[in-house]
């Protein structure tokens, strides 16, 4: 569905993203780790087209996105649920989330689309009390809900979902996780990215680690939960095992 | 003898009170609307466009020509006069903002400096330096309210001005562009990742904003006349509305209009006209020192400014 090959990017004369290849199949949970700085927000931002400088290959169904506008990329079928929590504060949730159908308004009118919110409202009935507040109320999970709620209402191909449980309350980013769970079951394709590996792999069904704008491994989760480095690395334990052997 | 004396101009006073706050009411009503312009593009764009007062210019120009030299009934002129200067503000965005890849706030504001001395002089070049005047919309005989007077063409200024405000917010509150133009102002690279163009809201709020402006110049040229410099000084006024009201709030730029408005019509009519400009830029300078944010911004919001 998604392939990346030799991917880079820069921001001025900083590179980024130093030839990072990945690929996506149809209705697969894909994870990408690593820590600060290693280049994961500046590959969803590429892919989502908001990084001027890139080179390489980045395609959708064998339609290249490169040197594409985000709202092209959108209206090809990428959505993504950024990272910070990038709500439309001061309007409400409910514009919010008929916002995230912007492009679908000209072409299925606005029945369609209060339908779907209906459905959004059934999923998170939290929004669904507060549809009348301005979005910059809501407590921080309610935001992150709001988002990636909005991110699906342009019924993407694809969804990128960029740290989801960052800043959240342990149970909290547990909620939005089981979401993410729910949305594997209908079907939607994703790419998360997360500080959290553990969560992260424990839902994904592939990842890949990224250093300094490198891939370093790559595998099924079950393999990469086992794995010595990223046990160290990012699991945060095993230290006592390393050290003993 | 005396003692009555003393009570009839009591009631003079009032009454000329009265009447100054209605004349300030007219201009200030103007104000807003330059206020609301200078707020529709600032949202969109984080730039202070000041050329907005240009547009002003521009509308009443424009009106003067079509009424005028070509003859056309006021409700035929109207309409293309705000399209003339509507798609001027459209050609400015095109050829000014829109070819800059990544520009600083700065330049921008900088190039919209040049492009109000361009139409300026594009004007000059147009219409020359003769003062114009236009016909009142309909009779100039004057209304009773209370203890002063007011034209009716006041009465239209107020009236349209009011259809404006109203349809504006209308149109930000339920449609979805009018939502979309919101959204960029509140979170730009969200906007972009929801799928909004954002080119084409700015390109649109740089439209909206010229026909609001050409709207303003229009209705003012039958009271207060119109020459190729008049839109300057219309801008500044402007720009202290929107800036005393807290920059990207539009209530408070329509309120802060009228204040200035007022207390500029209270010190030309009570202490001298000499020192109207003056005044409504001294309280403007006494709110920034006060509440650098505008009588209506919250400190929160400004502190992300980047003016």
């Amino acid at each position: 569905m998604l392939t990346i090959r030799n991917l880079e990017a820069y921001y001025g004369a900083i590179q980024a993203l130093k030839g990072v290849s990945l690929h996506i199949l149809p209705e697969e949970i894909v994870c990408l780790i690593g820590a600060n700085g290693a280049g994961k927000s500046t590959l969803l931002r590429a892919i989502s087209g908001l990084v001027l400088l890139v080179k390489g290959e980045i395609s959708l169904d064998g339609v290249s996105l490169v040197g594409r506008s985000p709202e092209e990329i959108v209206a090809l079928g990428i959505s993504q649920a950024a990272e910070g929590r990038q709500i439309f504060a001061p309007l409400t949730v409910l514009e919010n989330l008929e916002l995230g159908a912007y492009q679908r308004f000209h072409k299925e009118g606005r029945r369609q689309i209060t339908q779907e919110i209906e459905r959004i409202f059934e999923l998170f009935p939290v929004l669904q009390e507060r549809r009348a507040q301005p979005a910059g109320t809501l407590s921080g999970g309610e935001q992150q809900m709001l988002v990636i709620s909005r991110a699906l209402m342009s019924k993407p191909k694809l969804l990128l979902l960029d740290e989801p449980s960052m800043g959240l309350a342990p149970i909290v980013a547990k909620e939005i996780f089981q979401f993410i769970r729910d949305l594997r079951e209908s079907g939607t394709t994703i790419l998360l990215v997360e500080q959290n590996a553990k969560m992260a792999l424990s839902l994904a069904d592939r990842g890949y680690v990224l250093e300094t704008g490198k891939i370093i491994l790559e595998g099924e989760t079950a393999e990469l939960l086992q794995n010595r480095e990223v046990k160290r690395a990012y699991l945060g334990k095993g230290r006592k095992g390393f050290l003993e052997e | 003898m005396g003692n009555s004396y003393a009570i009839e101009s009591q009631e003079m006073s009032t009454s000329i009170i009265l009447q100054l706050i209605l004349s300030g009411v007219t201009i200030g009503s103007i104000y807003a609307m330059v206020a609301l312009g200078f707020n529709i593009i600032y949202n969109s764009t984080s730039i202070i466009n000041f050329a907005q007062g240009e547009f002003v210019m521009l509308g009443g120009m424009f009106m003067v020509s079509l009424v005028g030299p070509l003859n056309l009934p006021m409700w035929v002129a109207f309409p293309i006069a705000v399209l003339a200067v509507t798609l001027i503000g459209m050609a400015f965005e095109r050829l000014c903002i829109h070819p800059l890849k990544m520009p600083s706030v700065l330049s921008l504001i900088i190039i919209t400096i040049a492009g109000s001395i361009l139409l300026k002089g594009g004007a000059m070049f147009a219409w020359g330096k003769e003062t114009f005047s236009l016909p009142h919309f309909s009779t100039e005989k004057p209304i009773l309210l209370l203890e002063a007077t007011i034209l009716p063409q006041t009465v239209w200024i107020l009236g349209i001005i009011g259809m404006v405000v109203l349809l504006l917010a209308l149109f930000f509150r339920f449609t979805i562009v009018g939502k979309a133009m919101r959204a960029c102002a509140a979170n730009r690279p969200a906007a972009s990742l929801v799928g909004i163009n954002v080119k084409r809201i700015v390109l649109l709020s740089f439209a909206l904003s010229a026909a609001i402006g050409a709207i303003a110049g229009i209705i003012i040229t039958p009271i207060s006349l119109m020459d190729y410099e008049r839109g300057a000084i219309l801008g500044l006024k402007g720009f202290g509305a929107a800036v005393l009201g807290g920059l990207g709030n539009p209530m408070g730029a329509v309120v802060a209009g009228f204040l200035i408005g007022i207390v500029e019509s209270l010190c030309a009519g009570l202490i001298s006209s000499h020192y109207k400009d003056a005044v409504g830029l001294v309280v403007l300078l006494m709110v920034l020192f006060i509440k650098p944010s505008g009588l209506f911004g919250s400190a929160q919001v400004s502190k992300l400014k980047k003016f």
